[in-house]
């Protein structure tokens, strides 16, 4: 009797990916179980929670009468601040990236080249935003300096790890065809593999420019400078409606930064 | 003027892709290797301007072995081998014009060509050549707009725009439709002749082989199996390079209508 003959006849079900029904089901009744007990373990202070409801209330409501004037100039140069911390650092971090994507690559760089600058994007994404500016405030004191620099450095592991997988990814003939013209390893990357990866380049710049104004808005909670500086201000007076007003600005400068990298993204494909 | 010896490719994985391979081609001679799929036709080509890095043996350009030679020297000796390639190969996003130039890179300086300012006989001579493929009109198209029959032109230009004295071409039909494959591989072999050009063509359609070329080389299992003149493709020859098929319909459906080159527009 051959295979198929045995088979018609008999329903048929996709093979389950874990093969052995009793590792199958302790595993999915373990995790159901862990699941409940860890859910258990989170205790909530309801009294807590209803005096709460009344500050998030008033915090809440005050988006609905923000405040824009009474402290106007301390607002625009935060966000004058913040526009700056942004800019310089994406345009620093983006610079610093290249050459390290390039070394990132397994495909066109050396081996030492590439552990070094693998690990150089480790330590960048091992070390949260945060962490780094409370570090380089204790460094360079309070202000857009500390920003900056956290921003770049930060921009570094992104942009580098992401560039670096989109270089791996590109298409081999390609660049080999450059190759076999005799070209000089500079003229190579610059015709055989920057074509393939610009559009990827310029849309990862502008998430990044997008994230670095979102981050600088946090920084200023640890005295990195920036709007987040004013935002932590406002907060500390308990002037929400101020606050809410800082906070639309950052929600239409984003939505606007969205926008704008969709078209820009568009246009070099 | 290009001479193998004892040429030797074992791949990291232990698949011996060339095995001694022996071969030498004169001046101006247009060849085709062809032989089933695995049989180390791509690999040979790339050995001789080591895209890929054979194993041993030595390889010979007129007089200097390129096996051997420093990275830099390299670079100066692939000047003088153009390759064309299967899938064309052309940098998508650029323009038909810089893909064209990409084939003097080894001639000018990297500030020059990062800013495009080729000298003006480069400029030149590639809109002699995008107008003999009959292209002209499209130099300033990206590449990626171009069917495949004119990128393969594209392709062309490029390596014979290095001004090379060896062409090395990879499937060049591979993945074009009957008619533009006989146009390709016609002009091909019409501008070989005109410059002098000596040409190895890696084919595995054996009639468009014998149609256009001089000469035959049949590999199988990196071992050449067959070095001849078309005429002397037999059935027999043929089992040895493929194994046993009937062949009779292959070799006789050779006879060339004299379509001229038409240009797609």
């Amino acid at each position: 009797m051959t295979e198929a003959s045995i088979r018609i006849g008999q329903p048929w079900r996709k093979p389950p990916f874990i093969k052995r029904p009793w590792l199958r089901w302790t595993l999915l009744l373990g995790f159901a179980a862990y699941l409940v007990a860890a859910y258990m373990t989170v205790e909530v202070n309801w009294s807590r929670v209803y005096e709460g409801l009344e500050r998030g209330k008033k915090f809440v409501l005050a988006f609905t009468n923000p405040d824009f004037t009474t402290r106007s100039s301390d607002i625009y140069e935060g966000m004058v601040e913040s526009i700056i911390m942004t800019i310089a650092s994406s345009v620093v971090g983006i610079a610093i990236s290249i050459p390290i994507a390039l070394g990132a690559a397994r495909n066109i760089a050396p081996l030492p080249v590439y552990l070094i600058c693998r690990s150089i994007i480790a330590v960048s994404r091992a070390l949260q935003e945060i962490i780094v500016a409370i570090l380089l405030v204790a460094i360079f004191g309070f202000g857009p300096l500390a920003g900056f620099l956290t921003l770049s450095f930060a921009t570094i592991g992104f942009l580098s790890k992401l560039l670096a997988e989109d270089i791996e990814s590109m298409d081999k003939v390609q660049a080999e065809a450059i190759k076999a013209s005799g070209a000089k390893w500079t003229q190579w990357i610059n015709y055989g593999v920057q074509p393939q990866v610009m559009p990827r380049l310029i849309g990862l710049s502008i998430y990044r420019l997008d994230i670095n104004f979102r981050e600088s808005a946090i920084l200023g909670l640890v005295g990195a400078g920036g709007i987040g500086a004013t935002l932590n201000t406002a907060f500390d007076r308990y002037e929400y409606d101020t606050a809410a007003a800082i906070l639309l600005i950052i929600i239409v400068i984003v939505m606007a930064l969205e926008y704008l990298s969709g078209v820009i993204r568009a246009r070099v494909q | 003027m290009l001479r193998l010896e004892k040429l030797v490719k074992t791949y990291k994985t232990g698949d011996q892709a060339l095995k001694a391979v022996e071969l030498t081609v004169p001046e101006g001679q247009v060849l085709a290797l062809i032989g089933p799929s695995g049989a180390g036709k791509s690999t040979l080509i790339r050995c001789i301007n080591r895209l890929v890095e054979p194993t041993s043996g030595r390889v010979f350009l007129g007089d200097v072995e390129l096996t051997g030679l420093s990275s830099g020297a390299l670079r100066r000796e692939r000047r003088r081998m153009g390759m064309i390639f299967q899938e064309y190969a052309l940098v998508e996003r650029l323009s038909v014009m810089e893909n064209v130039l990409s084939g003097r890179l080894g001639y000018v300086g990297f500030w020059r060509s990062f800013l495009r300012r080729f000298p003006q006989s480069d400029v030149d001579e590639a809109f002699r050549l995008l107008d003999r493929v009959g292209l002209a009109h499209m130099a300033d198209k990206r590449a990626d707009e171009l069917s495949g029959g004119q990128r393969q032109r594209v392709g062309i230009c490029r390596a014979l725009i290095q001004n090379p004295a060896l062409l090395l071409v990879d499937e060049p039909t591979a993945s074009l439709d009957p008619k533009t494959s006989r146009q390709i591989m016609r002009l091909i072999c019409e501008l070989c002749k005109e410059r002098g050009l000596a040409a190895i063509i890696n084919i595995h359609d054996v009639a468009l082989a014998q149609m256009f070329v001089q000469r035959v080389i049949g590999l199988r299992f990196g071992a050449v199996e067959f070095d001849g003149p078309p005429e002397g493709l037999t059935p027999d020859v043929l089992t040895t390079i493929y194994g046993e098929e009937d062949w009779e319909a292959t070799i006789e459906a050779v006879d060339d209508d004299e379509d001229d080159i038409e240009v797609a527009v």
